[in-house]
């Protein structure tokens, strides 16, 4: 369903990504682990359209349509969704506020008619309490003084709400404690279904012991530079990325 | 419309020939050719009836007027203005305006479109031309302004147009005309004292909570109230009033001038709340044939313990140069200000408030934000004072800027005066941008660049919008998107 083709990306000059190939198939959820500065967040901004990064060769597709010819919102509206490593503030909207404007912008993209109150209440209920979200956080301004864990479980609330079609997950397990781990694995595993795709960019073995991958992808230096089954990331546990940094110099 | 509809049919059964009658014969004679001189007041004060004082008056402030020069102190920049090239005293018909909707600015109809404006409403707005009855019957929706009208009456409080008030209530009107903006107050106030042509009053009796928000909507004739106008509010003792004013439809006028003040009195234990949506013609993308919108606007807690309470959200104009003030003579008197000022494309800004402490324990609060898009300037400029006597005086100020794009500016000029001691006065200030982290995380959720945009501005602007009547405030939320659009992408 996601197809990546030789991506080349740079930022302000410096090249990020240097010819990236990756396919994420409906229903599959691929991990992507890779040291720090080996471009991994650069691709989940990249495929969620995020300006100032050039792509300066390559294609990304959804269902075999380019990603890169749309903005943001329209990318959005095709169903990527971004679990942020960094959440951002919004001071004065309520979480709730946002929540609504969001999944009416995704329902309208759709032609659908806006939810009403009681409908949008009733499953916004149902997906806080499933992630533990507390109601009174979502009457406070969209992640304004939330703990990195609020945000965490605000992102996968999110998710949950607007049933994208393929979801990245960056960084998502950063920050978190046991407690909140278990709590985002499930909110995600409970999202996995035969039609939707999982990209969970992380860099360590534990967040995998909790949302199992069916694919891991090492990336480094721009690259992905191998590939295999649930075993390859308890091997990086334990050898760690120098071979693989090594290879792809 | 089926309402409107209505309205029409039952002004037309009522008595309309004569009413259109008697305004023909009016509209012959109620031109003054352009230019200012003593005549040009004289022709205004004969036309409407007035009393001796108050030609006097206006005459002695034109007289002062000649000597004064334009304040050039606001960061605000216009070509000079001919002052012999506007027409002082005209009726509304003789300006020729649009003969239908086709011929007004596309631009202008989108948003009437988008604010859910009915399309009789907006011919009005554009001015278009149409007969003179068929314009006020729907305008001032004469069944539901002659119900509020009664409703009003029986509870003693005077609102009426303000040569009604000149003509039925003189002695209210000579005592306090003048008290609170002398006609010698600044260039612009002292002309308006010279020429104005009509505006609102209103008086609350003592002890009396006004049943209704007064809204310059529903005030017969509004239409014809021009340029140059003149507003009085007095809350008497124990008294309260909450006054809105303006329309959150952009406003067509082929006025580019408007010079308008504000008088507000409150005697002991009385509260104004008074709430204005400004949202005039900003001219086009270049500011070409926009509003320039002078105004003096100012209230005076005369009584212990009043309180008057300004609300505004600036949209619209070319130019808005407005610091709607509070006099806190009585004790423990309180003043407020609330304000979102909006510019973009190529507006200008300068408007803010003065907190004037003369009483002991006085209190004021200041809350202003402001937002500048496209390649706006946008001035806060604010005085907080505590006089010798103003023991115990206290203000609070908090005065936020949002920048949108990078072609704008923002601009915060307070002046803080103590000269009392015990006076404690806090002044915050923050400027902000727009990021474009904060958009991105909204577009990733699925909302435009625009939608993204008014949301941030929205949340920025909250704690303002919760001041004004809930009705009001719904509109002022559609309206802050509607001007925002084009500012981003």
């Amino acid at each position: 369903m996601l197809e990546i083709k030789n991506l080349h990306v740079s930022v302000h000059g410096k090249q990020i990504l240097d010819g990236l190939s990756l396919t994420v198939r409906p229903g599959e959820v691929a991990a992507i682990m890779g040291p720090n500065g080996s471009g991994k967040s650069t691709l989940s901004y990249v495929i969620a359209g995020k300006p100032d990064y050039d792509v300066t060769a390559g294609e990304i597709l959804l269902d075999g349509k380019n990603l890169l010819e749309m903005e943001a919102d329209e990318r959005a509206q095709k169903g990527i969704f971004l679990a942020f490593q960094y959440p951002i503030e919004i001071p004065g909207v309520a979480t709730m506020t946002f929540l609504k404007a969001s999944l009416n912008a995704l329902r309208r993209a759709r032609g659908e008619a806006d939810l009403t109150t009681p409908e949008f209440m009733r499953r916004v209920r149902e997906a806080s309490q499933r992630l533990k979200v507390d109601q009174e956080m979502l009457r406070r301004p969209l992640n304004v003084g939330f703990s990195g864990g609020e945000k965490k479980r605000l992102e996968i609330l999110q998710m949950t709400l607007l049933e994208p079609r393929f979801c990245v997950l960056d960084e998502t397990d950063s920050g978190l404690d046991i407690d909140a781990l278990r709590v985002v694995s499930e909110g995600v595993n409970a999202l996995r279904d035969a039609s939707r795709g999982f990209l969970v960019i992380t860099h360590y073995q534990r967040l995998l012991d909790h949302i199992r991958p069916d694919v891991v992808h090492v990336m480094a230096k721009g690259r992905i530079v191998a590939t295999g089954g649930p075993e390859l990331a308890l091997e990086l546990e334990k050898n760690g990325y120098r071979d693989y940094a090594v290879q792809a110099a | 419309m089926a309402a409107v509809q209505e309205t029409v049919d039952r002004v037309r059964s009522i008595d309309v020939d004569a009413y259109k009658y008697g305004f023909v014969s009016a509209i012959e004679s109620d031109v003054a050719p352009k230019g200012l001189n003593e005549d040009t007041v004289r022709f205004i004060s004969a036309k409407k009836e007035e009393p001796e004082w108050l030609l006097r008056w206006r005459l002695d402030a034109y007289r002062r007027w000649l000597t004064m020069d334009e304040p050039k102190w606001a960061r605000v920049e216009y070509p000079p203005i001919d002052f012999q090239d506007i027409h002082y005293f005209s009726a509304p018909k003789t300006a020729a305006g649009p003969k239908s909707l086709d011929e007004v600015d596309p631009e202008l109809l989108r948003t009437y479109a988008k604010l859910g404006i009915p399309l009789v409403e907006q011919e009005i707005l554009a001015g278009v031309e149409r007969p003179k009855v068929a314009v006020d019957a729907v305008f001032d929706s004469v069944s539901v302004a002659t119900t509020f009208k009664a409703e009003l009456a029986k509870a003693g409080v005077i609102f009426c147009s303000f040569s009604e008030a000149v003509r039925n209530h003189p002695d209210l009107v000579r005592r306090y005309l003048g008290t609170v903006v002398p006609s010698t107050d600044n260039f612009y106030a002292t002309l308006n004292s010279a020429v104005f042509s009509d505006g609102s009053f209103v008086y609350v009796p003592p002890g009396v909570r006004c049943p209704m928000e007064l809204s310059t909507y529903f005030r017969i004739n509004e239409k014809n109230t021009g340029q140059f106008e003149r507003t009085l509010i007095i809350a008497d003792k124990g008294s309260y009033v909450s006054y809105l004013e303006g329309c959150t439809a952009p406003k067509r006028d082929e006025n580019q001038l408007h010079a308008a003040v504000v008088e507000l009195v409150t005697l002991e234990d009385a509260e104004i709340k008074y709430s204005t949506v400004q949202n005039w013609y900003p001219g086009d993308s270049e500011g070409r044939g926009g509003i320039y919108n002078f105004v003096t606007k100012r209230g005076d807690c005369r009584g212990a313990r009043s309180k008057i309470s300004w609300t505004q959200v600036e949209t619209g104009s070319a130019i808005t140069w407005k610091y709607p003030s509070c006099i806190l003579r009585g004790e423990a008197s309180r003043g407020e200000f609330y304000s979102i000022a909006i510019s973009n494309g190529r507006q200008q800004v300068d408007s803010g408030t003065k907190m004037i402490h003369l009483g002991r324990n006085t209190t004021s609060r200041i809350i202003s934000k402001g937002v500048s898009a496209g390649r706006s300037q946008n001035t806060y400029r604010g005085q907080v004072s505590a006089h010798r006597l103003a023991t115990g005086a206290r203000n609070y100020t908090n005065c936020d800027s949002l920048l949108i794009g990078h072609e704008c500016g923002a601009h915060t000029v307070p002046y803080i005066e103590a000269k009392n001691a015990s006076a404690i006065i806090e002044h915050e200030a923050t400027t902000s941008k727009v990021s474009e982290e904060q958009l991105f995380y909204c577009q990733q959720r699925g909302l435009s660049a625009e939608e993204a945009t008014a949301l941030i501005v929205n949340g920025f602007v909250r704690d303002v919008l919760q001041q004004l009547p809930m009705e009001f405030a719904v509109e002022a939320q559609k309206l802050i998107a509607i001007s925002l659009e084009g500012s981003v992408g």
